[in-house]
Order: C-alpha cells, then structure tokens, then sequence
C-alpha cells in the first residue's frame, strides 16, 4: 500500500508540475490542481497509513487511526477547491477581455494606462 | 481580559459581513464603519502592545482547549508589534482609498479589507503552525479580491499570475506542514520547538527537508530572490491603496521567518545549522541588489516601486539570516522603515497617475498639484533609498553595524553601500524625469481631458503625509524604537518562556483526570 500511495503522490506532483509550466492558462490551472490533489493524499498519508482503525479514543481498542490529518486535509480541500474556482474565474475574465490565455506579460506591457 | 488578543481577529471578521450584508449599496456607511473598525483596530492593538511591552506573553486558548490539542493565540512583543503596524498602516491606507474614491470604483472593496486585515491579523498572533497556513489563505484570498479590485485588463491578467504563484506557495506549505506532521506529530509551534530538539540527529531527512520547503514557502511570501517574480507585475497592476497594503504582506513572510526560524528551527539547532548562512543569506543579497538595480532600470513608475519594495525586502532578509539579536532588531527596525516607505510610495504614484496618460518615465506635461506630490515624493524617496536624515539611513546603519561580526561583512557592506548609491542614482532620475522635466514640455493645446486633471483630493495627500510624518517619527524615537525593539529580539532567542505559557497553560483536555 505504501508503495502504491507514494508513487500515486509522485506521479500527480510529476503531472502538475509539467502542466503548471505550461504556457496557457488552462493546463497551468490542470497542473495547479493535480498538485492540490497530490498534496491531499500527501497529508492524508502523514498520519500514517493505516486500515480499519477507529479515530476515536475508545475503551478496548488498542489500535487507533490519527484523526488529525483527516482534519487537515478537509481543511486544505475546502480551501484549494475555493481558490481554484476563484482562479478560474479570473482566468475566464483575462481570457474574455484581452482574447488571450497566456500566462505571461504581454510582449508590450501596458502598465500605467489610466484605468 | 484575555479575550482582548483574538479582538484583532474577531473584529474585522465580524465587520467585513455586516459591511456587505447590511450597507452593501452605501458607499459611505461603509465608510464609516470601515474606519472606525480600523481606528478600534488601533487601539485594541495600543493596548495589546502596551501588556506585551514588558515581556509578558499572553495566551488565548480558543474553546478553551489546552495547546497542544486546541489551537492558540499567542500575543508577545513582536506579534503585538506587527499588530500594531497593520492597523495603522490600514488606516492611512483607508483614508487614502476614501479621499481618493478608489473604494467606489469596484464593489465590495471595504468588506474585502476588512477581510484581509483579518488574514494579517491571525497570521500575527497564531501560535499553530496550520492555522498561520489558514490566515495566510484568508489573507491571500481577500487579496485577490482586492488586486482585481475596478477591474481591466492588464490587472486581470496580472491577477491570473499573482494567484497563481500564490496557489502554488500554498501548495508548497501543505507538502511542508504534511513534512513536518510526518515527523513531529505536531504543529503546534510550541510543541514542536520541544520536539526537534529531541529527533535522533541520524534520522532528521524528514525534518531537514520540512524546514527548507516551509523557508521557500515563506520566501515567496516576502519575495526573496529568485522567487519574487510575482510581486513587480503585480504590485504594479493592483490598485494603488492595495498596493500599499500588500506592503505588509511581504513582511508578513519576513514575520513568519523569525517566528519560525527563531523558535522551532533556531540557528543553533543541529538539524537546521547552516541553512540560513549557505542559502537565505546570497539570496537576500540578490534580491537586494536586483530590487535596486530595477529601480534604476524600470521604464515605468509603478514598476519601479515594486523593485524598491523587492530591495527593501532583500535588506530586512539580509539581516534577518544573520541571526544575531542585533541583526533581529535591525531588521525589525527597518520593516517598520519599509512598511512605511513602501506604503508611501504606492500612494504617490497613484498621485502622479491620476494626473498623466500612463506612468512612463518620459517627461510629460505637469501632473495637476506637482508641487505637494513631488515634494511628498522628494521625501519618500530620500526615505526609501536610505539617504539622511529618515529612518533609512538609521535602519540600514543598524543593518551594517550587525552584520559588522558576520563571517561575510566585506560582501554585506559592498552591496548594501553600492546597491544604495542605485537607488539613490535611480530615484533621483525617476524624479527629475516626473517632476523636472514635465516644466520643459508644453501642455497640449488641445486638452481633452480637463475634467480628468483635476488635483488629487486633499484626503490623499493627508494619507500620504501622515504615513511620512511617521517615518519622522519612527527616525525622531528611533532610541526608543531599537529600545523596543532590541526587547523583541531579546525573547525571540530566549523562547522558554513562550513555550511554557503555551504547553503549561491548563485547559480542556490538559489533564487525563478531567474525564473528556
């Protein structure tokens, strides 16, 4: 199992990482994402992998499951999948209004104009 | 009274609601009551700083559960010190957005301040290292509001990059937090300052590899070399009140380093050594010397303060990776210095903005009440380069007096003295070009946009002064200042005392006994 949690961790960072160096907005938002979803499991594993063990303190169970990554991880969830929806739709904005989606500055940038 | 510590939290937490529930479409209740959230700010944070000044840390146990278990809030010197200059970096910085009408140009502006002063707040005063990971996000997504505030098309586009970079860091600190849980079994930063020292120093791959992922992450918050790429075309392309307030959000990373890098990871832990004089030390001095080379050569005015705020922050790092209680100071010193400076700075290009066709540096006709802002620039850019008689000059002379014991002094002097002539050279270009020069060049006949050139509003330019005249003052009480601050340094490098007000507090769940 570990092997299996840990290469799935290093191909999603593999993928991301390539997709986030892309040019375009769409695959560097696919990148960012599958980044998010490799750190997910990343902080689900740090507690320790286990199977079956129960979260909370019980009598007569020996064997117990750390509950506090699952906390974590919600949490990261939560706020990875507002940030993206938000740096979507900024994208879609920059994308509507310049008829563009690269990443980079313009080749002339256009800084200063009064806005 | 404890309470009063999670008050900078709580506060424009429960404002920035009310501002978009109840006064959503009156601009001016808004008004009032962002203000006055912010002067309450002030002094909730006066008194705050005034308990702390004499070394005593408080703790504020949220649902009353016990540290490690619950999360905390820890209020000492230098959280309340940070505290402090938010809230009245905030203020000049309201007043400026008010008098200048930035704050009717887009909606939800003043709801989106409030929440990201509560972002730098909770990033201040946290004593857990998950939830300063919260705050940063809270903080960081008010600011993406607040950067595509009034909207366009270059800022949009600067805002894909800026989030983008930002959501990157983010994930960067998960895998650290993910690191560092692996190998301590804790974020409490109290908890895991007792905890690393206790690692068997063969097996600290781990603890090593968390400590320098969560240096990168805190270096892209304060913009160190070569991780700041994000911050010119940003800064320069977010409006221009919010521009001065994300002149605390660079020191925001700079606070989270000392914090960090003083308690849990100290230069003298065996596990760390070396990792601040191999690695953050070069990369403070590039940023240090590229911020001032840009602003030598940047073509645009706005661009050329986010080089200044990327120079003043290689300064503050510079200092802050020697490691000494006297380097701290300085650089506590000279963060209130580039808090301020920096702040000023944006302001005063929006000044001269709103006057001209863009912000090339190219002589055009005089902007509209020249003389007020050039005078305003004239001492802002004294300040900022470090020139006598403000608090530049004091700052970077503590800076060089610390680092005169340091194994690199002859590096540090060469390039802090000669990136300093830089900046000199390159403000004093900008301003002639701006100022000087706009005399020799006619205005067109023809001018179209006569209503457009109307001076600025006199709010701003009290904005802009009073953020000055406190750079004054921080030169005038520069005794009192190190004073203090020298105080700040003394318990960042004795952290016992810290650590033992967090764990030995009691609380729910401190004792077994209590039957949770």
């Amino acid at each position: 199992m570990e092997l299996l949690v840990a290469s799935a961790i290093g191909v999603l960072t593999g993928g991301g990482i390539y997709l986030m160096l892309r040019l375009r907005t769409f695959p560097v938002i696919l990148g960012i994402s599958l980044l998010t979803y490799a750190v997910n499991v990343f902080l689900f594993a740090s507690g320790r992998l286990s199977i079956g063990g129960p979260p909370i303190l019980r009598d007569g169970v020996e064997f117990y499951a750390d509950p506090l990554p699952q906390a974590l991880v919600l949490t990261a969830i939560v706020i990875s999948f507002g940030m993206t929806a938000v740096v979507v739709m900024i994208a879609l904005g920059a994308y509507l209004g310049a008829d563009d989606d690269s990443v980079d500055d313009p080749a002339e940038p256009s800084t200063g104009e009064v806005k | 009274m404890t309470h009063w510590i999670v008050a900078p939290i709580v506060l424009p937490a429960l404002l920035a609601p009310f501002i978009v529930l109840a006064a959503r479409y009156h601009i001016g209740i808004q008004r009032v009551f962002s203000v006055a959230g912010v002067v309450a700010l002030i002094a909730i944070a006066a008194g705050l700083m005034w308990q702390a000044s004499d070394g005593t840390i408080t703790l504020y146990q949220l649902g009353d559960w016990a540290a490690p278990f619950g999360i905390v809030v820890v209020a000492d010197r230098l959280s309340t010190m940070m505290v402090m200059l938010t809230s009245v970096l905030a203020l000049f910085v309201l007043l400026y957005a008010i008098g200048s009408e930035w704050d009717d140009r887009g909606r939800h502006f003043h709801a989106l301040f409030q929440f990201q002063l509560m972002g730098i707040m909770g990033a201040f005063l946290t004593g857990d290292l998950f939830n300063l990971f919260v705050f940063f996000e809270v903080l960081l997504i008010a600011s993406y509001g607040l950067m595509i505030h009034a909207g366009g098309n270059a800022r949009l586009r600067a805002g894909v990059q800026y989030v983008l970079f930002n959501l990157l860091g983010s994930t960067l600190f998960l895998f650290a937090l993910g690191s560092i849980y692996a190998e301590t079994g804790t974020l409490n930063m109290a908890d895991l300052a007792q905890r690393v020292t206790l690692i068997d120093p063969a097996e600290t791959v781990g603890v090593r590899l968390a400590a320098v992922l969560l240096l990168l992450v805190f270096a892209i918050k304060a913009a160190v070399l070569p991780l700041h790429f994000w911050l010119p075309s940003s800064y320069a392309e977010a409006p221009a009140p919010v521009a001065a307030l994300f002149a605390i959000m660079t020191k925001v990373g700079a606070y989270a380093i000392i914090r960090v890098y003083t308690m849990v990871f100290s230069p003298d832990l065996e596990v760390t050594a070396g990792l601040h004089t191999t690695w953050l030390l070069p990369a403070a001095l590039a940023s240090l010397a590229i911020g001032m080379i840009g602003i030598l050569a940047a073509r645009h005015f706005d661009r050329l303060v986010a080089f200044a705020i990327i120079g003043s922050m290689g300064m503050v790092m510079v200092s802050i990776s020697l490691f000494t209680p006297t380097s701290i100071t300085a650089a506590l010193y000279y963060t209130v210095h580039s808090t301020l400076a920096g702040a000023a700075l944006f302001l005063i290009v929006d000044l001269v903005r709103s006057g001209r066709a863009n912000l090339r540096l190219t002589a055009q006709p005089v902007v509209p009440g020249a003389v007020l802002t050039s005078a305003l620039f004239f001492a802002a850019a004294i300040a900022m380069a470090g020139l006598p008689p403000l608090s530049g000059f004091l700052g970077k002379l503590l800076v060089l007096d610390a680092a005169f014991d340091s194994t690199s002094t002859a590096w540090i002097w060469a390039i802090v003295l000669i990136s300093s002539l830089i900046a000199v050279v390159g403000f004093s270009r900008a301003g002639s070009v701006l100022f000087w020069k706009a005399k020799a060049t006619p205005a067109p006949e023809e001018d179209a946009t006569e209503e457009d050139a109307a001076a600025p509003a006199t709010l701003s330019y009290v904005a802009v002064g009073g953020l000055l005249s406190l750079l004054v003052a921080h030169t005038v009480f520069a005794g009192p200042a190190t004073r203090y601050m020298t105080g700040v340094s003394e318990q960042l490098f004795n952290p016992a005392p810290y650590i033992a007000t967090v764990l030995e507090t009691p609380g729910k769940l401190s004792t077994p006994t209590e039957g949770y």
